[in-house]
C-alpha cells in the first residue's frame, strides 16, 4: 500500500503543471471570456454589466445567424464528403494497383498544405475572370459558367469543395491503414463464397473500419468549429453573408470592430454549442462503459 | 575549440548589448504602421529621413494590412508594451484609447508650432480631446474620386467628363457597347461603403451628409437621400464584371491601367498605382469628383502616441510630432502618398492636377468626414454590413433598405 501511495504522490506532482494549465489557462480564460460577454466592453474590458444585452444583440444580427447556418452546412458536407471520398480512395488504393505509394503521396499531399494556400488556389480556380471558367471560355466554350466563389447561392459549396479536396487524403490514409489491418482470411472466405468485391467492402470491411473512420471524422469535425482561414482566403465571408462563419465573426468583432462584448458572447455561444453537441455522446459512452462494467 | 567559440559569441553578444544601450541615449521611437505598399513606404520614409536628420533613432515595425496592424497594436497595448507611435486614422477609433488615458498629449508641441492656425478648424477639433492635442496629422485623402482610363473613354467615344448621374450612366452604356467593362468594381465591403458615401454626398449635399452621419438625423429628407443613393448604387450592379466580388482596390486600378475597364470609384491613393505603372494624370487617366457632388469625402491619417513610461520615448514622440507637421515634410509626404497636405499654409504648386483639385475643395471647406472619423468602429462595421448586404443581396427595394439604414447607428 505505501508504495502505491508514493507512486500516486509523485504522479500528482508530475501532473501539477498540467493541472495548473488546465485550470488557469483553459477554464480561467473561458470564465474570463464568459464574464466579458455580460459587460458592455468595446475596445477594452469593462466591468459595467449589461445582462444578456450582448446576446440579444448577437441573435438579432443577421450576420451571426447566417454564420451559424453556414458552419452547419459546411460542417455536415465537409465531414461527410471527406469520409466518403477518403474511403473510396482507400478502397481503390487497396486493389493492389501499381504505383500505390505514388498515388498515396499525391492524395495525401493537399493535407500538408495550410488552409490559406488551399483557399487561395481554389479561389483562383473558381474565380470567373481568372480560373476554370475563363480558360474554358477561351477554348471556345462561350456559355461555360463556373462562378461558385462569387455566386451568393454557391459560395458555401465552393468552400466545401476546397475543404474536401484537402481533407479527403487524411481519411484515405487512416482508412487504408484500417483496411490493411483486416485479416486476409476474411477476404479468402468471402471470395470462396463468391461475394462481389463491392459487397465485401460495404458489408465486411466498412463495419470493421468504424473506429478508424470515427477518429478521422472527429479530427475533421474539430476543424469545422475553427473554420476561419479557408474562408478568409477564399471569400472573406462574402458575397454578402453567404460564407460568414462564427470564428470569423468573432475575430472581426474582437479586433476590427473593437467589440469585445459581442465577440465574447459569440465565443460563449460557440462553446455552449460544442458542449451541447458533444455531451450526449459522452453520456452514451459513459452509460455503455458502466453497463459493461456491471455485466 | 568549442569553448573558445562560446566565449567569442558571448563577447559579441555582450558588445551588442552595449551598443544597443548606447543607442538608447538618443530619442528612440518604434513606429508601427500599415504603410507597406510602394507609395506608402516612400511617404513614411520622408518622415523617417527628417526625423533621423534631427537626431532621432527610428525603429520600423510595419505590418501589412490595416486591420492586422490594428490588431497587433491592441495586443501590444493590452500587454503593456506599447510602441512609441502608431499610424492610424483621425477619428473615434483613437478616442477610446485617449479616454482610457493610454495616449500622451502633444499639446505643447502643437502650441509651439501654432497648429491651430495652420490646420483647418475641423481637423484641429478632431485631433484634440478635452482641448488638448493628442494626434499629429500626416495628410488627408479625398475619397470622392472617379478615375477613368482615357484610352477606354476614347474607344467608347466619350469626349468629356459626365456632369450628372444620367450622363454618367449613358457613358457607362457606351463603354459596355464598346466591349469594355464599364466599372472596375472593388468588391470588398469597405470599398463599397466608400462608393455609397460618395453617391450620398452627391445626393444630399454637405449639410445633409453631416446631418445623417454627425447628428444621426432620421428625418424624411435624410431617408429620401439614402433611398436615392441606394437606387444609384443598385443601378451600378449592371455595369460590373463577374469577378468583382472580393476584388482588391489595386487590382481594380490595374484594370484601368490596362484599359480593360472604364472607371473606378476610389480614394486618391489609387494615384500611387498609376504612378508606379508610369501613367500620368490628365494624359493617361483622368480624375473627377463623383457626378453632381459639390464637395469631397475625406479621411485623414495621423500618428498616435501611446504612453510607454519611457522618458526618452516621450522626447522622441515630441520630436516626431514636430517633424510630421513640418511644412516641407507635409508636401513631400503628400507627393509620395498621393494625399493632400493637412496644413493650409504650404506650397501647393508641386502637387499634381488631382491633388490640387482636392486641396482647393479642402481649403474651401467643401469636405465631409469619412465614416471612420465620425462613427465608432462598431458602427462602421454595421454600415459595411448594411451596404454589402444591399449590394450583394441583389435587392432592388431601395425604400425598404433605406429604412434599415439608421439601425447601423445603434
Amino acid at each position: 500500500m505505501p508504495v502505491k501511495r508514493k507512486r500516486n504522490l509523485s504522479a500528482t506532482i508530475a501532473l501539477l503543471p498540467t493541472w495548473f494549465a488546465a485550470v488557469v489557462v483553459f477554464i480561467g480564460t473561458m470564465a474570463w471570456s464568459i464574464r466579458l460577454s455580460f459587460t458592455n466592453s468595446t475596445l477594452f474590458p469593462s466591468s459595467t454589466y449589461v445582462g444578456f444585452a450582448q446576446y440579444s444583440k448577437l441573435f438579432a444580427s443577421a450576420k451571426w445567424l447566417a454564420s451559424l447556418q453556414n458552419v452547419l452546412i459546411f460542417g455536415v458536407l465537409y465531414v461527410s464528403g471527406c469520409l466518403v471520398l477518403g474511403f473510396l480512395l482507400a478502397a481503390a488504393l487497396d486493389r493492389k494497383i501499381r504505383l500505390e505509394s505514388a498515388f498515396r503521396t499525391i492524395f495525401l499531399y493537399p493535407y500538408a498544405m495550410s488552409f490559406v494556400v488551399t483557399g487561395l488556389i481554389w479561389q483562383w480556380m473558381l474565380n470567373p475572370t481568372l480560373g476554370i471558367q475563363a480558360s474554358m471560355r477561351s477554348l471556345g466554350w462561350e456559355g461555360f459558367v463556373l462562378d461558385w466563389v462569387v455566386n451568393r447561392d454557391m459560395a458555401i459549396y465552393a468552400l466545401v469543395l476546397a475543404g474536401v479536396w484537402q481533407g479527403a487524403g487524411l481519411v484515405m490514409v487512416i482508412a487504408l491503414a484500417g483496411i490493411r489491418g483486416i485479416e486476409a482470411e476474411q477476404w479468402k472466405a468471402a471470395r470462396i463464397d463468391g461475394i462481389p468485391v463491392w459487397r465485401i467492402y460495404v458489408s465486411i470491411i466498412l463495419p470493421q473500419l468504424g473506429p478508424a473512420l470515427a477518429a478521422a471524422g472527429m479530427l475533421l469535425a474539430m476543424g469545422v468549429i475553427k473554420t476561419y482561414d479557408i474562408v478568409v482566403a477564399m471569400t472573406n465571408g462574402g458575397p454578402g453573408n453567404a460564407t460568414e462563419v462564427p470564428a470569423k465573426f468573432i475575430m472581426d468583432n474582437l479586433f476590427g470592430r473593437q467589440n469585445l462584448g459581442l465577440a465574447t458572447a459569440g465565443a460563449t455561444v460557440l462553446v455552449l454549442g460544442v458542449i451541447i453537441a458533444v455531451a450526449p455522446f459522452r453520456y452514451a459512452m459513459h452509460m455503455r462503459n458502466q453497463a459493461k462494467g456491471g455485466a | 575549440m568549442t569553448t573558445m567559440m562560446k566565449f567569442f559569441l558571448a563577447g559579441v553578444a555582450f558588445a551588442g548589448l552595449f551598443a544597443a544601450a548606447h543607442a538608447e541615449d538618443k530619442p528612440t521611437i518604434e513606429i508601427m504602421s500599415s504603410w507597406t505598399s510602394g507609395g506608402e513606404a516612400a511617404a513614411l520614409n520622408v518622415i523617417k529621413t527628417e526625423f533621423e536628420k534631427r537626431g532621432g533613432v527610428w525603429k520600423d515595425s510595419s505590418i501589412a494590412g490595416f486591420g492586422a496592424a490594428d490588431a497587433a497594436f491592441q495586443n501590444r497595448i493590452v500587454a503593456g508594451d506599447a510602441p512609441g507611435a502608431k499610424q492610424g486614422v483621425i477619428g473615434l477609433a483613437a478616442a477610446d484609447f485617449v479616454s482610457q488615458g493610454l495616449f500622451n498629449s502633444i499639446d505643447d508641441v502643437a502650441a509651439a508650432g501654432k497648429w491651430a492656425d495652420a490646420l483647418p478648424k475641423s481637423i484641429h477639433d478632431l485631433i484634440s480631446y478635452d482641448d488638448k492635442v493628442y494626434l499629429a496629422p500626416t495628410g488627408a485623402h479625398g475619397e470622392s474620386w472617379v478615375f477613368y482610363s482615357k484610352e477606354a473613354f476614347d474607344k467608347a467615344g466619350i469626349a468629356q467628363e459626365p456632369k450628372s448621374w444620367d450622363e454618367f450612366f449613358a457613358d457607362l452604356d457606351k463603354l459596355k457597347a464598346a466591349g469594355i467593362i464599364p466599372v472596375a468594381w472593388g468588391g470588398q465591403p469597405w470599398q463599397q461603403t466608400k462608393v455609397f458615401n460618395m453617391i450620398l454626398l452627391s445626393q444630399v449635399g454637405i449639410d445633409g451628409f453631416l446631418k445623417i452621419y454627425v447628428d444621426k438625423d432620421k428625418s424624411e429628407a435624410s431617408v429620401a437621400g439614402i433611398k436615392k443613393t441606394l437606387e444609384i448604387l443598385g443601378k451600378l450592379r449592371g455595369y460590373v464584371d463577374a469577378g468583382a466580388a472580393g476584388r482588391n482596390w489595386n487590382d481594380a486600378t490595374a484594370m484601368l491601367i490596362t484599359a480593360k475597364a472604364g472607371v473606378q470609384f476610389m480614394g486618391d491613393w489609387a494615384k500611387g498605382e498609376f504612378t508606379v505603372a508610369g501613367k500620368e494624370p490628365g494624359k493617361d487617366y483622368g480624375c473627377m469628383i463623383a457626378p453632381e457632388s459639390k464637395g469631397m469625402v475625406y479621411i485623414a491619417d495621423a500618428l498616435w502616441f501611446p504612453k510607454t513610461g519611457n522618458g526618452q520615448t516621450d522626447k522622441a514622440q515630441k520630436l516626431l510630432a514636430e517633424v510630421v507637421m513640418d511644412p516641407t515634410v507635409q508636401v513631400e509626404f503628400a507627393l509620395k502618398k498621393g494625399s493632400v497636405p493637412m496644413r493650409a499654409d504650404v506650397d501647393k504648386s508641386k502637387l499634381d492636377a488631382c491633388a490640387q483639385k482636392g486641396a482647393e475643395l479642402m481649403a474651401a471647406g467643401a469636405i465631409v468626414p469619412d465614416q471612420a472619423i465620425v462613427l465608432t468602429p462598431q458602427q462602421v462595421g454595421a454600415l459595411d454590413d448594411f451596404v454589402d448586404e444591399y449590394w450583394s443581396g441583389g435587392s432592388n427595394d431601395a425604400a425598404a433598405a433605406a429604412e434599415n439604414f439608421f439601425a447601423t447607428f445603434e
